[in-house]
């Protein structure tokens, strides 16, 4: 495939812009109007050098070292926690439920979790945390840790999602009239798509470090994207007022939603243990604790009856989807609605239904991943459509075009688009670019010259003369950009400028870096607003005693929302010291004024987009200020004695609104990109009895440099007016896309369609030699 | 106990430790170098790898009794240090001009494979490149910029 | 922080020797085995730990009188990188390659491949296949065992508590063509799902080949020669019927598991078409 900027001519005609200032970004180029390049990254140079500080690598003199004493069944009564009385035990301490000050409960949706569980109570999940121990050093605790026991009684446990009665949350999103629509239609094609278990697999475990203050309060520093999320459940667990609960985020090694929710049950954990340690506590997880116990991307699976005209009108979509949310509620409920809402894919129809319903089974709760339910239900929507393509001898990219929103259609939960409507621009230019349809061409005659070859019928124990099938998918998404619904309101969100009495000008947010570069995007956007330059800002540490609370950064939203509000703090810092300093710039004037005036601190506070309010109730309304819009193109090669596949090429196209710094946005979209390929093929995680097999680096593996393809991206613009900047967001985008790209580049190249994430090797040979005995799906 | 001497960045170090203590706790608590991270402890991510004898090792496998009398590198010791002035070698400027760290917690060991690449004259064909790295696990970048900074640095070496 | 066990690290064999007269070591080479072990506390911690990785008399790559010898801590890319092995065993040259990646390949050692027997250690079917003799030794005595005979058991060998391996003694036949492949589940960094090794002495087109041997690894509780599927080869030239059939032997006489890699069934059809390709490819159809 040809790299986008080798500058070979396009296949297609250019696509109509969707909106009259959108440009395609050439990262790397200087834009005309723009800053004249673009700041390295913040904080780089401590990342190169080693000197950038993780959880792990803060000192904290005299520290102790906590761990958790988990469940090792999946459903239970705990009866009893013993610890055996041969042993000396006072050099250590032992928290269980009982110790707990404040409410035995972890902050979040529903009260469902608990810190601990409590004597009498019940383990919902293999790996659940039942008592906690701290001791002055690791040898002491790992003696100790084989001597307290679990008594229990065992309980049946349920693991089918399908067969929970116990529903976290259900939805139902209707338009139109389903059953009207499927009758009228030329063709009805049916599918069940099913995708497992995905470990976000920072490279940097899950830490905290909890300091216990002389007045009763503590500080935990550590791993995480939503300090105030861990502030909050802090307050809760241990009965902290606001002030008394500190929580300071470290740098931190990667997230990817993996650190959103999570952290605050080992924030909780180390903070009891340091209470009655007295001492700081430092809780660093391995990796396969890490693995064995901390939330992982729902499994889900869904079904799509879908009605088409011969001419790949979509007229019906009737959708069911059944999450399983493991254990506790956790995020679950959101996680449902965002997928729920993009279940119909990015495509126009006017009668949809999608009834959504997520379980509790007994295994450890399931939580936040990038893509947040729309990974799942975009690899059942676009496999479906690229089914319906084959089917009906359309090309995926003629059935897409036919059926692709535009501006001014109307979504299943009424939204209108009015702007920012970019999935045909994106569409085009990744089959462009991807010479996707010169290489399907190429692909078709590549499977005819096998089909003609080989003389002997090929079997499941002998080889084709070919060695391996080149394949080429493609697959349209849409993401929508910040929380979803009411969700932003209900956040409230505050960020701060400020310039200080020294004449420095900080911006205080919640965000955190956590490698998608927010450090060196904020200064970006708060000097272009000033008139100064991106050195001369700061960004404050991210310190729950020093920042508002600008929101969780997750859904996306840290770029639109946050970085929306600290221009929006910037402009009316600036018009006030330029006010009363003769309307003189804001960057001659500042440090002088400082000096003169001392501090001004500018607070905004989110006010709700433009719109139609989101009624939560019926489902209807703006589900999202705004979209974004990706497409992939995958080119693969099967190989054909062992139905490995290897993803050789992706060109990525993501409208991301603005993009601020292309390198940055470049790497957002390249990372997702993969993190999806990897969703694809060999990510996996097999459970018995509850428990996850792939446990340790060695069992849940992921891609590496040898098994990442070379991916090509291209930034479109398609701004969102609602935002100062335009900017929508691209964290997720990504992620939507890529897996069912690679399964319908599996098709192209062998000819069987694998329904079930990841498609592995072995589904693809038993699916080419069906009844030779292989897995079913 | 014993006493272990080796040299860690050009410099003498002695530490006074057990011989199975695995050289990457020795580099992080005993020296104070916590550049090299913990990924997994089983050998699998690469993030705590360093430069033992010139050659790249996992230092979670290493007991630091087979680095007595050895020469080891870490990510402190590749920026040039001349006269206080602490610059990023040609390596670390390319990854940071080009994006290759995001979230940096594979950086450091990323950075001791590609040197030790370089160093054996590694060239800046990608298929090289990819395989020098396949065992430094990265989720944020997806890759490509980690190769492109190598490729750089490889393009220039005469 | 994993656990401590007290370490010995002799200079020379003799003191190894007297060492393990004394009673049970665990033996570290590159430790890319045994350090992932104590830190994952997967199994009990060794009580003591002896390191041979000082011990000049287990270096080495030589030839000696028509055989490849190499010396038990011969690393990965020591293999890699020698021209004995590049010229006559490329076999186990390729199989080097497929071991973790360069970190774990300079470190990790054929002896500790041997030692650990697992039954997924990627150069051990092609020992098996090349009819490799692992040489023992202690204070007691030297002696050679066949690699065919060298795997009791689940990760259980022929060495004695108070023994070490030496060196693997691999015979280099004239005529005598070796092939490997390995499947796992990234290029990289994986433990295999199927790995195969097969060899054989081929007296020309009009002649059978001879002295067939064919090795597998994770499909049997340790690595294993396919016996029946030798025999349906031994004499035989490599058309699509004979690949047919010692497929349809093969995958008959192996009884691979369903385990957190993979499963039995993909594992046994895997197993009969890497040994297909293996053969259309030495036949030219």
């Amino acid at each position: 495939m040809t790299s986008p900027r080798a500058g070979r001519a396009l296949i297609a005609p250019p696509p109509r812009r969707s909106a009259p200032d959108a440009l395609v970004v050439a990262p790397g180029q200087v834009m005309p109007g723009r800053a004249a390049a673009f700041p390295l990254r913040r904080e780089g140079p401590a990342k190169l050098t080693g000197e950038a500080k993780y959880a792990d690598d803060l000192v904290f003199p005299g520290a102790w070292y906590g761990a958790t004493i988990r469940s090792t069944e999946a459903h239970a009564r705990l009866l009893a926690v013993t610890l055996d009385p041969e042993v000396d035990w006072s050099s250590a301490v032992v928290v269980t439920a009982a110790d707990i000050p404040g409410q035995n409960i972890v902050a979040s949706i529903k009260s469902d979790q608990p810190v601990l569980v409590p004597i009498g109570g019940e383990i919902l999940h293999h790996a659940e945390p039942v008592a906690l121990i701290a001791a002055p050093d690791r040898e002491t605790l790992r003696r100790l840790k084989g001597h307290l026991k679990l008594v229990t009684d065992p309980l049946p446990p349920v693991f089918d999602p399908l067969a929970s009665d116990h529903v976290f949350a259900a939805y139902r999103i209707e338009r139109g009239d389903v059953a009207a629509g499927l009758a009228d239609a030329d063709f009805v094609l049916e599918g069940e798509y099913r995708v497992g278990h995905q470990e976000q697999l920072y490279i940097e475990n899950n830490a905290m470090i909890a300091v216990p203050e002389a007045d009763g309060g503590v500080a935990v520093h550590g791993s995480m994207q939503c300090p105030y999320y861990v502030h909050g459940a802090l307050m809760k667990a241990l009965a902290l007022s606001p002030e008394a609960a500190r929580v300071v985020q470290a740098e931190t090694g990667g997230g990817f939603g993996g650190k959103e929710e999570y952290p605050s049950i080992l924030a909780i954990h180390a903070a009891l243990l340091a209470r009655r340690a007295g001492k700081p506590v430092r809780m660093i997880y391995d990796r396969h604790e890490d693995l064995a116990a901390t939330t992982k991307r729902h499994p889900a699976i869904v079904r799509h009856k879908t009605g088409v005209k011969r001419d790949g009108t979509l007229v019906a979509q009737d959708i069911e989807i059944v999450m399983d949310g493991g254990a506790y509620c956790t995020l679950t409920p959101v996680v449902l609605s965002r997928g729920a809402l993009h279940a119909a894919g990015p495509y126009r129809c006017p009668n949809v239904r999608i009834v959504a319903r997520a379980t509790r089974t007994n295994t450890p709760p399931n939580g936040a991943f990038r893509g947040f339910g729309a990974p799942q239900t975009e690899f059942a929507a676009e496999t479906h459509v690229n089914r319906l393509a084959d089917a009906l001898s359309l090309t995926p990219l003629e059935m897409r075009l036919r059926n692709v929103y535009r501006e001014g259609d109307v979504t299943p939960t009424g939204q209108v688009l009015r702007e920012s409507v970019a999935g045909e621009e994106v569409l085009r230019r990744a089959a462009a670019a991807a010479e996707f349809e010169t290489l399907r061409e190429r692909t078709k005659r590549a499977r005819a010259e096998r089909a003609g070859s080989t003389t002997v019928p090929t079997g499941a124990l002998r080889t084709e003369a070919a060695r391996k099938a080149p394949g080429i998918g493609l697959a349209l998404a849409w993401h929508g950009a910040g929380f979803t619904g009411s969700g932003e309101v209900h956040l409230a969100s505050v960020a701060s400028v400020e310039l200080t009495a020294e004449g420095r000008v900080v911006v205080l947010i919640a965000s955190t870096e956590m490698g998608q570069g927010t450090n060196t995007i904020f200064p970006m956007m708060v000097a272009a607003a000033l008139g100064i330059t991106a050195d001369e800002v700061e960004m404050a540490p991210v310190d729950t005693a020093l920042v508002p609370n600008s929101g969780p950064t997750v859904a996306s939203r840290t770029a639109m929302v946050v970085g929306g509000l600290c221009i929006g703090a910037a402009r009316r810092l600036r018009q006030a010291v330029e006010a009363r300093n003769g309307d003189r710039p804001f960057a001659e004037v500042y440090r002088a004024d400082a000096a003169a005036n001392g501090a001004t601190r500018i607070d905004e506070r989110f006010e709700p987009y433009p719109g139609e309010p989101f009624d939560d109730a019926t489902y209807t309304g703006d589900a999202y200020p705004a979209f974004g819009w990706a497409a992939a193109v995958a080119a693969v090669d099967v190989d054909l004695d062992t139905g490995e596949v290897r993803v050789r090429d992706v060109v990525a196209v993501d409208d991301v609104g603005r993009v601020i710094h292309p390198i940055l946005c470049e790497g957002q979209v390249e990372g997702g990109t993969l993190q999806a390929g990897g969703y694809a093929t060999i990510e996996e995680i097999k459970l018995a009895d509850g428990r996850y097999l792939n446990d340790r680096l060695a069992t849940y593996l992921i891609p590496t440099s040898l098994d990442a393809p070379r991916i090509s991206t291209i930034l479109v613009e398609a701004p969102f007016s609602g935002a100062p900047h335009g900017a929508k967001g691209v964290g997720e985008l990504p992620m939507d896309v890529g897996a069912p790209a690679v399964v319908a580049a599996i098709h192209d190249a062998v000819g069987v369609w694998i329904q079930q994430l990841p498609a592995t090797p072995e589904r693809i040979l038993a699916a080419l030699h069906p009844g030779s005995g292989g897995p079913a799906s | 106990m014993t006493t272990y001497r080796f040299l860690v960045n050009g410099g003498p170090v002695e530490v006074d430790v057990p011989g199975m203590r695995r050289l990457l706790d020795v580099l992080r608590e005993d020296l104070g170098l916590t550049g090299t991270k913990e990924g997994c402890g089983e050998g699998e991510c690469g993030a705590c790898a360093v430069l033992l004898d010139g050659q790249l090792v996992d230092a979670c496998l290493v007991p630091v009794c087979q680095a007595d009398g050895g020469i080891v590198r870490t990510v402190e010791g590749l920026a040039r240090r001349a006269a206080g002035d602490a610059s990023l070698d040609d390596l670390q400027a390319a990854f940071l001009e080009t994006g290759a760290a995001q979230c940096g917690i594979c950086t450091p060991g990323m950075l001791m494979a590609a040197r030790a690449y370089l160093d054996a004259g590694g060239g800046p064909d990608e298929d090289g490149i990819r395989e020098a790295i396949a065992g430094n696990l990265c989720r944020c970048t997806g890759y490509t910029k980690i190769v492109d900074a190598i490729a750089r640095v490889a393009g220039t070496v005469a | 922080m994993p656990a401590e066990p007290p370490i010995e690290t002799p200079r020379q064999l003799s003191d190894a020797y007297a060492l393990l007269a004394g009673g049970p070591w665990t033996p570290i080479a590159g430790g890319t085995d045994l350090m992932v072990r104590i830190t994952g506390e997967l199994g009990p911690i060794p009580e003591r730990v002896l390191d041979v990785s000082r011990i000049d008399a287990l270096a080495g790559i030589t030839l000696e009188a028509g055989s490849l010898v190499l010396g038990a801590r011969t690393t990965y890319t020591e293999i890699r990188r020698s021209t004995l092995c590049r010229e006559h065993l490329p076999a186990l040259v390729e199989a080097a390659a497929t071991i973790g990646a360069a970190a774990i390949q300079n470190r990790g050692t054929l002896g500790g491949n041997i030692a650990n027997a697992s039954p997924a250690g990627d150069t051990l079917p092609v020992l098996l296949a090349a009819d490799a003799e692992i040489v023992l030794g202690s204070h007691r005595e030297e002696r050679g065992v066949a690699a065919a005979d060298f795997f009791t058991g689940y990760r259980t060998t022929a060495l004695a508590p108070d023994e070490l391996i030496l060196r693997v003694r691999i015979p280099l036949p004239a005529g005598r063509e070796l092939r490997f492949r390995k499947v796992g589940t990234r290029r990289a960094q994986a433990i295999s799902k199927v790995v195969l090794a097969v060899a054989w002495r081929d007296h020309g087109p009009a002649a059978g080949w001879s002295d067939v041997r064919v090795a597998l690894g994770s499909v049997a509780a340790t690595p294993i020669r396919a016996r029946a599927t030798e025999a349906d080869l031994e004499g035989a030239r490599p058309t699509p019927e004979v690949a047919d059939r010692a497929a349809e032997t093969l995958a008959g006489e192996i009884s691979p598991i369903d385990d957190v890699r993979s499963t039995a069934e993909y594992r046994r059809m895997v197993a009969g078409r890497i040994l297909h390709r293996i053969l259309r490819d030495a036949g030219g159809w």
